[in-house]
This record gives structure tokens, C-alpha cells and sequence, in this order.
């Protein structure tokens, strides 16, 4: 076996194949669960409280990130009992405001690093990119890795540059953005996930949310797989974190079945499953709301930041 | 670091959904049914009725006629007045619509039919409606299509129906098994004596309904119930050229015997013992899938069910140790409710079976593995169970189960698997996981199977054929092969 306090490259012969057939029928059949009554309103808290509210714009600004902060501390003051969402993501100029936003809330703040989205950048570039959004504040780190050299076959580096940033996080909690849209099959997204992880990874992250397609049923699965295959082989846990895409209560509501059925229930919290999502939020309290008064509400009566 | 085999996943909360349960009252039931004979139901001559159960409650769902012998009679001269007077010169387009027009009425039909059938069989409802009434309307569908195209079909060979056909069917997909064998019958200008199973005749009474109202001239589709002997009554009937049966084979055999020295032609599709493979280099995680799917399917009542898994050696354990993770996740209970995976067991009779052979298997010295969960208190249900510690000599692995029972057993090469899972009397599918395709058509030439899969399984359409080697039977449904056992040149 290979060592992984170390943190050496896992033995990629042992990277089991993916059947896209298979995959694709498995995921499909989770969306037949038909989620009711208090399972569904603990789903739907559930999924309040896994989201990484998310602004990753060029035109972000301060008073932007001030207001997403805002809702994210206040999805919807009407409603009394709502969970806070897990995090808000920033880019690293920004984190300093949404630490100080969110401050004495437990809402954590993850900042995008090493180029996001591209991952085009120098090595100095991305390790100092990661200290600088650490030093601002932090909590979590989102890097994306090098496509372009894992689709040329340098698994190496690839590990060695996840190793890296994961040395320069410190204490910041890494998630690894394989952008699978951009690695198209499903051997490669299994074998990017077990790169990612066996070097070092705490969260494996599907998108940037710049690529088409981003996060689907599918991909989760076979990441997901590839995460208990770890946990089998090493006993650590590495978290999920589907992103783009989910902007829909019922699709939220599959992604916490497939986490549920493959995962189990250890897994069923924000300190191993997010969503990158920047429109969800609304969708789920429109949900809620209906679940408590049987109606559904004017998609006006809930703010949009 | 050691490889931590010690670790388990939890999924207490996988199985506390909240209850999601179809509405009953999308059917209608009547409290008794009568023979349907020459378009019309009829009272038995036998004056007899008996109960049909819901195999989840145990509670009476309808009655039901007996046919005895003169019903018997009744209702192959109905066919037989059809074929002779309309069905057998009526223009193939003509046929055709009919049998398209009774295609659409199930499909509109589709939420009753399916609730029906998992009321009176037991099986989830999330099967009755994505998989059994789906390929019921397709089934008609692509017959009909076939109708007014024989001559196509077998160029040059002037094809000519058979006669009167007598069906005989199984509890396990009721109303499947009905358009299986009434669908290329009378695309062909056959007539049709059908008789569902005992403990599951109310969706074929239910088709009924939907011939009568069809306007599909009388006498062309006839529907009787009753158990052994009128399926006897109906196989021994001297008027009778065809006869085609799905279910045991023990009742295979004995039809076998009584038509010896008739002129009746048979196809037989009988039981099986299936083995499911899985290489060292296969897609694990979906290969684990495909073998729940391939046992647990519809509690295992299928005849082409995966009951015998063999595993190459490498990768025994992380396949057992991913199956029983996914055992675990497994809902079994209510049939009608949307998320039941596994739902109740035909009967008593088939629940008994099957617990007598837990018993033979634990006796036999294999290991028995079930997840911990509680069985509803009314009603026939069964746990998944998987057996490992397995070996070929033993009956468990050797005897069709026809319940949510597999097997497991490893192997090291690819002749020796070939080898293992060609040693069995039965020969109706199997199944092939490796991401090879080499070994794949290897194997495929090699196995005795009717069916072989590769990496999936229990893959069903109305196109392609289906029927057994050796003690599975012989004669296929299903695709061009179909139309062949109805007709004559």
C-alpha cells in the first residue's frame, strides 16, 4: 500500500475502471427515491446548511460580497429556525471582507486559489496565491488543478502541485476542483479524485461553475465511489463538493440521496458534503416555505443576493 | 499502511424515508371475476371461485372462476370459431390495428395496471411502473408493427398461423408474460386460450377488460383462471395446436410428456440458475450494482435471475465487502410505496421454499449474510441474502431458488469459470463483467446461456430474443425469433 501520511502518489494500476453505462443507470434509478413530508424539510434544512453561497465574478465587489454575506447569515428572517449556509467563496481580494461579514457566525469563508479558474499560472503564482487568501482569513481553500498536465498524462505533477498548496493551506481545509467537464470521461475523473486525495485533499470538488458541464448525478457518483474506495483503503474521510449546475431544490434533493446510499449518514453534514451554488438557496426556502403554508410564494418575496 | 478492512459505512438513515406510498385508489377492483370467453366473462360451469391475495397484507383482493374442463372447452371453441371465421383471414394491417390499438390502451392504462400488479404480486410499484407495464405496451407495440410485414419477415417462405394456442403463464411477471405470449400469437393470425397463474390473475382480467373494450372480434383472445389443472385441462385439449408455457421445470417436463405423439408444438421457457461473472479488471463498483439488480430484482422471482456469482479471487473480498454495503441500503417492505426496493414474496408456498433452502445452505456449511433489518409483520417477505463460502456441490448453488438468495463463489481463470458456470442442468442467461472486450466475446461463445450480458444484466426489449438452452427450454420470445414459434410454412 501506498503511504499516505507521507503523501506518495497512489498506485494508479489499483484505480479501478468506470462503466459509464452503469453509472449513468445507477444515478438515475437514486432519482426515483421519492422524498416526502419530514424527510424532505430535513433534506431541504440540510441542503441550507451544505451551501457554499458562492460569487466568482470579475465584477465582484466589496458591496457585493457584503450583501451575499448578509444572506448568508440571513436566508430568511420570516422563517424562524433556518440553518446558516456552511460558507460563502470568494476570490482571495475579497476574503478580508467576508471574514469580517461573517465574523462570530460560524459561517466559514472559502477563497478560490492557483489561478481559478484556468490553474494557468507559475508555481510561485499558486502557492503565494494560497498564503496570501489564507493570511486574509480563509478557512477553506478551493484550487483547481492542472488540466492541461493531467490530460498530458503528468499525473505527477499534478500530485506533486496539489501536495504543495496543501502544505501552504496550514490549517485551511483544501478542496480539490478536478473541473470534470474539461476531463470529459469517467476513468479520468476516478483517477484525478484518487490523485487528489492520496495528496492530501479534503474535499474533492466537481467545477469551477465556468465550464459546461458542471456538476451532474453521474460525475458525483463516480467521485463519490472513489471516495469510500479511500476511506476503505486508508480510514480517512474526504469530503464532496458538487458545484455549478444545482440550482434546483429536487436536484438537491438527489444529491443528498446518492450521498446518503453510498456514503451513509457519517458523511450527511457540512463538514463532508457542500454545494458550490450561488442560486439554490432561493429555490430551497420557496420549497420550505411551501412545505409550511401549502403555497407556493411569488419568487419576489425572497431577496436576491 | 495496512489495508483497513475493519472500517464500516453507516446507513441507519438510508431506510427512514418518509413514506411514500402510491394511492390504491388508482384501481379498480371488482370482488369477482368470470372466465373471458369469446368477449364476453362468463360464469364457470365449474360454479367454482377462488381467493386472490395480496401477498404484502394477506388480505383477499377478489375472487376469482375456476375453469374446469367444459370451461376449457368453451373456450378453445371460441378460439377456434375465431381463427376458423375471422382472425386467421383477416388482412395483417387489419390485425395490426387492433393489436395497436390494445398497446395505446395500456398505456393509458399504465398507473391502474401497474398498481394491480404489485397489489396482487407483491412487487415494488416502482417496478410494476418503469419496467413491467412499459414493456407490456412495447411488447404489443412491436407486434403489431410485425402484423402486416410476415412475408418480410421470412421472405419467400408464405407464413401460415398454427391454430389455437394455448398459453400458460407464471406469477412472477403477470401481465408481461401475457404480452409475451398473446402478442405474436395474433400478429401472426393465431388465436389464443391464455391462462395466468394462480395466485396473479387479476392484471390478465384487467387485459381483458381492455380486449373487450379493444373491439378485438370474440373468441380471438380468451382469458381463463384456475391452477394446475386447468392449465392440465387446457395443455391435454385435443384442439389445441400450440402450446406455449413460461414457468417451472418440473410443469415443463410434464407438459413435455403429456403432449408426446400429439402434433402440438411447444416452446418452453423454464427455470434457471444464472451465473454472474466478475473479472479482476471489471468496473467494481458498477459490477456490484448490476449483481444487486440481478438478484434482488423483483425478490429474485425472475427465471433468468443472477443467483450465482463468481468472483475472480483478487478482488473477492472488496466485491463482498461492497455488496453487503449495498445490502444495506436496500429497502424492503411495503410494495406500494415509491421507494421499496425489495417487496413481498409471491406466496407462502414460495416464502417456505425459499426458507427451506436458507436452511439447506446453512446446513451445508456456506456462510449466510442478511442486513439487520425488520420484516413487516403481515405478509410474505423475505431478507436479501447473500451466501458466501459456497461450493459448486452444494444444492443452494446448484437448484433454482426463485428468491432474493445468491451465491457467491470465486474462480481464478477464465477457462475455469466457463467451466463452472456451464455445470448446471439449466442454461437461460448470464452475465459477463470485465472491461475487456476480448474476454467478453471469449466467454460469449463459450457459455450455454441463452442470454448472456455484458457488464449489465437483466436488459429486456421487445426486439430481441429470449429463451433457454437445455433444462431452461427451448423456442425464443421476443424479436424475429418470436414470430417463429407461431407460425408455419
Amino acid at each position: 500500500m501506498v503511504d499516505t501520511n507521507g503523501a506518495a502518489m497512489p498506485l494508479l494500476m489499483r484505480t479501478p475502471r468506470i462503466d459509464q453505462v452503469g453509472v449513468v443507470e445507477r444515478a438515475a434509478r437514486i432519482t426515483k427515491r421519492s422524498i416526502k413530508k419530514e424527510t424532505k424539510v430535513n433534506g431541504l434544512l440540510l441542503t441550507l446548511n451544505m451551501i457554499d453561497l458562492t460569487t466568482l465574478e470579475g465584477k465582484d465587489s466589496e458591496g457585493k460580497v457584503k450583501q451575499m454575506c448578509y444572506k448568508a447569515k440571513h436566508l430568511l428572517d420570516t422563517y424562524p429556525g433556518l440553518p446558516t449556509v456552511a460558507a460563502v467563496c470568494v476570490y482571495p481580494a475579497m476574503v478580508h471582507t467576508a471574514k469580517k461579514a461573517v465574523e462570530g457566525t460560524g459561517i466559514r469563508v472559502a477563497s478560490v486559489a492557483t489561478g481559478f479558474p484556468s490553474g494557468q499560472a507559475s508555481h510561485e503564482v499558486k502557492i503565494s496565491e494560497t498564503k496570501f487568501a489564507v493570511e486574509q482569513g480563509a478557512d477553506e481553500v478551493d484550487m483547481v488543478i492542472s488540466r492541461g498536465k493531467f490530460l498530458a498524462g503528468e499525473y505527477n505533477f499534478v500530485f506533486d502541485e496539489i501536495a504543495a498548496i496543501k502544505e501552504a493551506c496550514g490549517n485551511a481545509r483544501l478542496k480539490v476542483i478536478l473541473e470534470t467537464g474539461e476531463l470529459v470521461t469517467f476513468d479520468k475523473v476516478r483517477r484525478a479524485s484518487d490523485i487528489a486525495m492520496y495528496a492530501g485533499a479534503d474535499f474533492i470538488k466537481t467545477s469551477t461553475g465556468k465550464v459546461t458541464p458542471a456538476a451532474t448525478l453521474p460525475v458525483t457518483l463516480v467521485m463519490l465511489e472513489a471516495i469510500r474506495d479511500f476511506h476503505y483503503d486508508t480510514g480517512r474521510m474526504v469530503g464532496m463538493k458538487p458545484a455549478g449546475g444545482i440550482s434546483k431544490s429536487k436536484l438537491a434533493l438527489h444529491y443528498l440521496v446518492m450521498l446518503n446510499e453510498v456514503l451513509g449518514e457519517e458523511w450527511m453534514n457540512n463538514q463532508w458534503f457542500r454545494f458550490g451554488a450561488s442560486s439554490l438557496a432561493n429555490d430551497v426556502l420557496m420549497q420550505l416555505m411551501k412545505e409550511k403554508t401549502g403555497v407556493y410564494q411569488g419568487k419576489d418575496y425572497f431577496s436576491l443576493d | 499502511m495496512e489495508k483497513n478492512n475493519t472500517l464500516k459505512l453507516k446507513f441507519e438513515s438510508a431506510r427512514k424515508y418518509a413514506p411514500a406510498p402510491e394511492s390504491r385508489s388508482a384501481a379498480k377492483i371488482n370482488a369477482q371475476y368470470e372466465l373471458f370467453i369469446n368477449g364476453r366473462f362468463e360464469k364457470p360451469l365449474s360454479g367454482k371461485y377462488f381467493d386472490t391475495i395480496n401477498p404484502a397484507t394477506e388480505e383477499k383482493l377478489s375472487q376469482v372462476a375456476e375453469a374446469n374442463d367444459a370451461d376449457v372447452d368453451r373456450a378453445v371453441k371460441a378460439a377456434r370459431n375465431a381463427y376458423e371465421n375471422v382472425w386467421r383471414d383477416m388482412p395483417g394491417a387489419e390485425r395490426g390495428k387492433y393489436i395497436f390499438r390494445i398497446a395505446r390502451m395500456i398505456q393509458e392504462r399504465a398507473r391502474e395496471l401497474a398498481v394491480i400488479e404489485t397489489l396482487n404480486g407483491g412487487k415494488p410499484i416502482r417496478e410494476s411502473r418503469d419496467f413491467d407495464i412499459p414493456v407490456v405496451a412495447n411488447h404489443f407495440f412491436y407486434y403489431a408493427g410485425w402484423a402486416d410485414k410476415l412475408e418480410y419477415a421470412f421472405p419467400n417462405r408464405r407464413p401460415q398461423p398454427l391454430g389455437v394456442a394455448a398459453q400458460i403463464i407464471p406469477w412472477n411477471f403477470p401481465l408481461m408474460m401475457a404480452a409475451w405470449k398473446i402478442a405474436p400469437a395474433i400478429a401472426t393470425g393465431n388465436t389464443v386460450v391464455l391462462k395466468p397463474a394462480e395466485t396473479t390473475p387479476l392484471t390478465a382480467l384487467k387485459l381483458a377488460e381492455i380486449i373487450q373494450e379493444s373491439g378485438l372480434p370474440p373468441g380471438v383472445v380468451n382469458i381463463i383462471t384456475g391452477a394446475g389443472a386447468t392449465g392440465s385441462a387446457l395443455v391435454n385439449h385435443p384442439d389445441v395446436n400450440k402450446i406455449a408455457f413460461t414457468g417451472s421445470t418440473e410443469v415443463g417436463k410434464h407438459i413435455q410428456r403429456a403432449i408426446g405423439g400429439t402434433a402440438k408444438r411447444t416452446t418452453l421457457e423454464l427455470g434457471g440458475k444464472a451465473a454472474n461473472i466478475i473479472f479482476d479488471d471489471a468496473p467494481i463498483d458498477q459490477a456490484v450494482e448490476g449483481v444487486i439488480n440481478g438478484i434482488f430484482f423483483n425478490q429474485g422471482h425472475v427465471c433468468c435471475a443472477g443467483s450465482r456469482l463468481y468472483v475472480q479471487e483478487s478482488v473477492l473480498g472488496e466485491v463482498i465487502r461492497k455488496l453487503k454495503d449495498r445490502l444495506e441500503t436496500l429497502i424492503v417492505g411495503d410494495p406500494m410505496d415509491k421507494n421499496t426496493d425489495i417487496g413481498a414474496i409471491n406466496s407462502r408456498q414460495q416464502l417456505e421454499n425459499i426458507n427451506k433452502y436458507l436452511d439447506i445452505g446453512r446446513a451445508e456449511g456456506a456462510e449466510m449474510y442478511q442486513p439487520d433489518i425488520e420484516l413487516p409483520g403481515k405478509g410474505f417477505f423475505c431478507k436479501p441474502t447473500i451466501f458466501t463460502n459456497v461450493a459448486q456441490s452444494n444444492r443452494i448453488s446448484q437448484e433454482e431458488i426463485f428468491g432474493p438468495v445468491l451465491t457467491i463463489q470465486s474462480f481464478r481463470t477464465d477457462d475455469e469459470v466457463i467451466e463452472k458456470a456451464n455445470n448446471s442442468p439449466y442454461g437461460l442467461s448470464a452475465g459477463v463483467w470485465t472491461d475487456k472486450g476480448s474476454k467478453i466475446f471469449n466467454l460469449t461463445t463459450k457459455l450455454r446461456a441463452g442470454v448472456v450480458w455484458a457488464n449489465t444484466y437483466n436488459q429486456f426489449d421487445p426486439t430481441s430474443p429470449f429463451g433457454g438452452y437445455k433444462e431452461s427450454g427451448y423456442g425464443r420470445e421476443g424479436g424475429l425469433h418470436g414470430l417463429n414459434a407461431y407460425v408455419k410454412f
